[in-house]
């Protein structure tokens, strides 16, 4: 890391939590609290039925968590760890949902990425998509 | 009573998010009477929240079980007053965004309490 990336990485520009990132934030950690919940109470109560779709809820909502505490955590590492979630909640999201189309009887019940978030407002979808945006602009404006 | 609350509830909730999307939308951030709105919401909710345990302890049933009720009574009192604080730390537009946000949440959230209370 050179002298420059040292600094803008201390500057409050590569706070993750400003300006839109602070909707990011509250957005995702809606997310982490609804898929965490969601997970447990099913895990807890009904695993047996869909332990499939159960499974991926609880991976869901630890990708969600994870996200959360590195937007909150801020810095340049933390960014570059947020992005690789980000892509990877976009492929899980675009892979899960496309599978719940394909193959229904897999999925006895649903998962919070089932029809690529759907039942969730499509915001399964857009979220990594507009955190991969922001994140990648917050870079640009460290190195600014 | 809890269905006219739940209503009553939703209609506060989207114009709360209406007037703080406007806020937004007029690059402007959270004032003083945005968080007078934001506790007469959560007022709203709170008393959501003693009227449910109520029923529920009087032996109502919630349709798709009394844990699920409870957490979601729970999620809807926590999504406004944490939107509220986060505006708070983030003095701009987006700070009144994200109360938008956490408004257009608890509706969602009411829309859900509705169906888990409602039998059918």
């Amino acid at each position: 890391m050179t002298a420059t990336q040292e600094k803008a990485a201390r500057s409050p520009r590569n706070r993750l939590v400003s300006g839109p990132g602070i909707l990011l934030v509250w957005l995702y950690g809606v997310m982490s609290v609804g898929a965490v919940s969601r997970s447990i109470y099913q895990i807890a109560t009904e695993f047996d039925r869909a332990p499939l779709a159960y499974g991926l809820s609880a991976v869901a909502a630890v990708v969600y968590v994870f996200i959360t505490y590195t937007l909150v955590r801020g810095g340049e590492k933390a960014r570059r760890a947020a992005l690789v979630c980000c892509a990877a909640e976009l492929a899980g999201v675009v892979i899960v949902g496309t599978w719940t189309l394909v193959d229904p009887s897999a999925f006895p019940d649903a998962t919070v990425w089932s029809d690529f978030g759907y039942g969730y407002l499509f915001i399964p979808v857009l979220l990594p998509l507009t955190g991969i945006w922001w994140l990648r602009r917050t870079r640009a404006a460290a190195d600014a | 009573m809890l269905d006219a609350l739940t209503v009553a509830v939703s209609a506060a909730a989207l114009a709360l998010a209406a007037w703080c999307g406007f806020a937004a939308f007029r690059d402007q951030s959270t004032k003083d009477w945005h968080f007078i709105g934001m506790a007469v919401v959560t007022f709203l909710v709170l008393v959501q929240l003693v009227v449910g345990i109520v029923q529920s302890v009087r032996g109502e049933k919630a349709e798709e079980g009394t844990t699920i009720f409870v957490a979601y009574l729970l999620g809807a009192l926590c999504a406004v007053p944490i939107a509220g604080f986060m505006s708070l730390a983030e003095r701009s537009r987006w700070g009144s965004a994200t109360v938008a946000a956490g408004a257009v949440v608890l509706a969602v959230l009411e829309v859900r309490l509705y169906d888990i209370w409602t039998v059918g």
